[in-house]
């Protein structure tokens, strides 16, 4: 085991793929001799050159276009999104072509595509730099989404992002590059359609994924203290949610609650709540709660900024909550 | 071989054996003779005018071969029109009628390890490239026998082992996909090139400069070819764009203006501009001088916006398949009547592929879920929504 960061981690997946599969290349702005604005690709132009580690000019919608234009003739691009809002111009690309190219053609197409880079609530970004995406993607079919959360989780993940034959949309985040852990030496996969058991418990379920979950666990020695027994699960498979994994869970505890940082609406709870309404109503003895990012543009001020992203304090307000209004109808 | 054909008998397609014919006139040159034809001026743009040829030779049988190309490509476009017209065809057809000369032409200079790539007007492109009338105007009658299982429509036709790759319906978006095909025939240290076709109107895209930027930055193998039709969809040229010039938008690019209603010119213009890709040296920005008949789409009578006597007066001097049929006609390699006999040949050709079209099956409804996404090491090749199931039931361990 070594203790890595989670930019490492990233960087290292990369770099293992790189060196097994020539057809695999990073291209992005930046990524390539200045070594990535998060050193996600540092000092690996050094190691595979110009074409492969591309530097491109700041257009995304062109060099999303040319990395799907590259993946159906069978090489493995991956993108890299200086920060993912600015994929939203190239959304097009990534909706009607990436997403669609399979399909419309009959499956006449492989599309190897991983799309990765940072999104969420950083420090005062300010709002143009601070969004979260993963729901607007979340509708497109024919793309797949995962989000990381932990460097062991993100070398797993983009490892099997990079060899899966579909478009994957990787969700990292701002304030989780620096994230240190140990991680095994040996060669290891996670699979991007599981999620991950955080902890398990037996009282309420809680549904989380990238920096909320570490909001979760920060939230824990609190409950723990009050005699709460959560099970946290991180999704880290958006699309498709890992449906049997969650309703093993929520069988179990028959409360659930979902913490999340996109804006409420349309967000990854809207989509989640539909589904444990169709497929689990009947075990659940409480609605769905979601706790999830105001429904604004994200200020610029600290305090402000703070009170738009959800905070270990309300989390566990809201587990407690919960928790005492089944138990009013129980008892 | 063509056989020169009699009233009464019937004329063969190049495939066919041939029985004697009893000849009515004096026999036709052989088809391996050739002409030399002078070319329509070429414009450049950062480009030597003098490097590029002012005439070309052809044998009949190249010229045979460009004309019965041409012709299937009308006469399908032709019956798209009726099938569309009948209610066989619905949701969008765009039609190539009177820019036959391009697709044929750019076959002629390129190979199939060349890439190429188009936006939605793009029927005789997938025929070029491979496909026969039945894979096409199936897919427009949205059968299962059509080239994209009858899930594409008229404006997604692929041919990818010919590395044909479509068939794209959103304006301009073409343009960065092409220049992924031109980066990986350089990633992988080929001579190959991708064409990437698009309309005056997709000039004006902002992603069209993107890719040119990047294309020219990186000495990418790319011809960036738009056909000026004149017309976007209901706006010309002049109201749309800022420089008519396309073949000098490029700007720092090399640039070429082509007569696309000319097949000889367009073959000797591309197989220029492909050369000069191949070597290196960086795109070239084509600028097809050509012209549609119909209107943008079916849904368009094409009229409101241009005059009836210009429509006309296209069509009386610069069609492109007159101009073929009369080289070879004056060539001596056909008559009008034997050519009258191969048109016939074709059309019944094309009629048996409508037939088939009309009549072949739909795709199963299972298809419906069916290459949303491609298989994996996972596993799940089903997806409803956001759910991801391998057939068991919700809820149970996996």
């Amino acid at each position: 085991m070594s203790k890595i960061f989670m930019f490492d981690a990233l960087r290292a997946a990369t770099d293992e793929e790189m060196a097994k599969d020539p057809t695999v290349c990073v291209i992005g702005e930046d990524v390539g001799h200045y070594g990535g604005s998060y050193k996600v690709t540092k000092d690996l132009h050094s190691k595979y050159g110009d074409l492969r580690v591309l530097d491109t000019p700041i257009a995304e919608n062109s060099f999303t276009g040319m990395a799907i234009g590259a993946a159906i003739t069978g090489l493995r691009p991956i993108v890299e999104g200086m920060n993912m809002s600015f994929l939203l111009l190239a959304f097009n690309q990534i909706s009607n072509n990436a997403g669609m190219l399979r399909y419309t053609s009959g499956g006449n197409f492989t599309l190897p595509l991983v799309i990765r880079g940072p999104g969420g609530v950083g420090r005062q970004l300010g709002a143009e730099h601070s969004q979260r995406l993963e729901a607007y993607f979340q509708a497109i079919p024919g793309l797949k989404i995962v989000a990381c959360s932990t460097p062991y989780n993100a070398k797993g993940l983009l490892k099997s992002a990079i060899r899966d034959n579909n478009p994957v949309v990787f969700f990292e985040h701002v304030l989780l590059y620096n994230l240190q852990e140990e991680i095994p030496q040996e060669e290891y996969f996670l699979p991007l359609n599981k999620v991950e058991f955080v902890r398990k418990g037996k009282d309420i379920t809680i549904l989380t994924y990238s920096r909320m979950r570490h909001h979760v666990i920060q939230a824990l020695p609190a409950l723990l203290k009050e005699g709460y027994d959560p099970e946290v699960i991180d999704l880290i498979s958006l699309k498709p949610l890992d449906i049997d994994s969650i309703s093993i869970s929520v069988k179990k505890t028959h409360k659930v609650l979902i913490v999340e940082e996109c804006m409420k609406t349309a967000g990854i709870g809207a989509e989640l709540i539909a589904q444990i309404n169709e497929y689990l109503f009947d075990e659940l003895d409480a609605p769905v709660v979601r706790l999830s990012s105001q429904d604004i543009p994200t200020p610029y001020n600290g305090s402000l900024e703070q009170a738009t992203v959800i905070q270990p304090s309300q989390i566990v307000d809201s587990v407690k909550s919960i928790i005492t209004s089944v138990k009013a109808i129980i008892t | 071989m063509l056989i020169v054909t009699v009233a009464g008998v019937r004329s063969k397609s190049r495939s066919a054996a041939a029985p004697a014919a009893e000849e009515s006139s004096a026999p036709l040159r052989p088809l391996e003779e050739t002409e030399t034809y002078d070319l329509p001026a070429f414009k450049t743009h950062r480009m030597d005018l003098d490097s590029l040829p002012t005439s070309t030779t052809a044998s009949g049988a190249q010229l045979q071969e460009y004309f019965e190309s041409m012709y299937r490509m009308r006469r399908m476009e032709t019956k798209a029109d009726e099938l569309y017209m009948t209610g066989h065809v619905r949701g969008f057809c765009h039609l190539y009628n009177g820019q036959e000369a391009v697709a044929v032409g750019v076959e002629a200079a390129v190979t199939y390890e060349d890439y190429l790539i188009t936006a939605y007007r793009n029927h005789c492109q997938q025929l070029a490239r491979g496909d026969t009338v039945e894979g096409v105007l199936s897919e427009l009658t949205g059968r299962v026998t059509g080239c994209s299982g009858g899930k594409g429509g008229s404006m997604h036709l692929y041919k990818p082992e010919n590395r044909y790759f479509g068939g794209n319906g959103i304006v301009g978006a073409q343009g960065p996909l092409g220049t992924g095909l031109a980066f990986a025939a350089k990633y992988g240290g080929t001579r190959n090139i991708a064409i990437t076709m698009f309309g005056d109107g997709a000039a004006n895209q902002g992603q069209i400069f993107e890719a040119l930027n990047m294309a020219q930055l990186w000495r990418l193998p790319i011809i960036f070819m738009c056909e000026n039709n004149r017309y976007g969809m209901g706006t010309s040229t002049a109201r749309a764009a800022a420089s008519g010039d396309f073949y000098t938008r490029g700007d720092y690019a090399a640039g070429l203006y082509i007569d696309g209603m000319n097949v000889l010119s367009v073959r000797e213009g591309i197989a220029y501009a492909a050369e000069r890709c191949r070597t290196g040296e960086g795109p070239v920005y084509v600028e097809m001088d050509t012209y549609r008949y119909k209107g943008h789409s079916i849904s368009d009578q094409g009229t409101g916006y241009r005059t009836t006597d210009e429509v006309q007066s296209m069509k009386a001097s610069r069609d492109p398949i007159d101009q073929v049929k009369t080289m070879l006609i004056d060539g001596g390699w056909a008559t009008l009547q034997s050519l009258k006999g191969v048109e016939r040949s074709l059309r019944k050709q094309v009629d048996a592929a409508v037939e088939f079209a009309k009549k072949a099956p739909e795709p199963p409804p299972e298809h419906l879920w069916k290459d949303v996404l491609s298989p994996s090491a996972s596993g799940e090749s089903v997806v409803r929504g956001t759910l991801v199931t391998t057939g068991g039931k919700v809820g149970t361990p996996l």
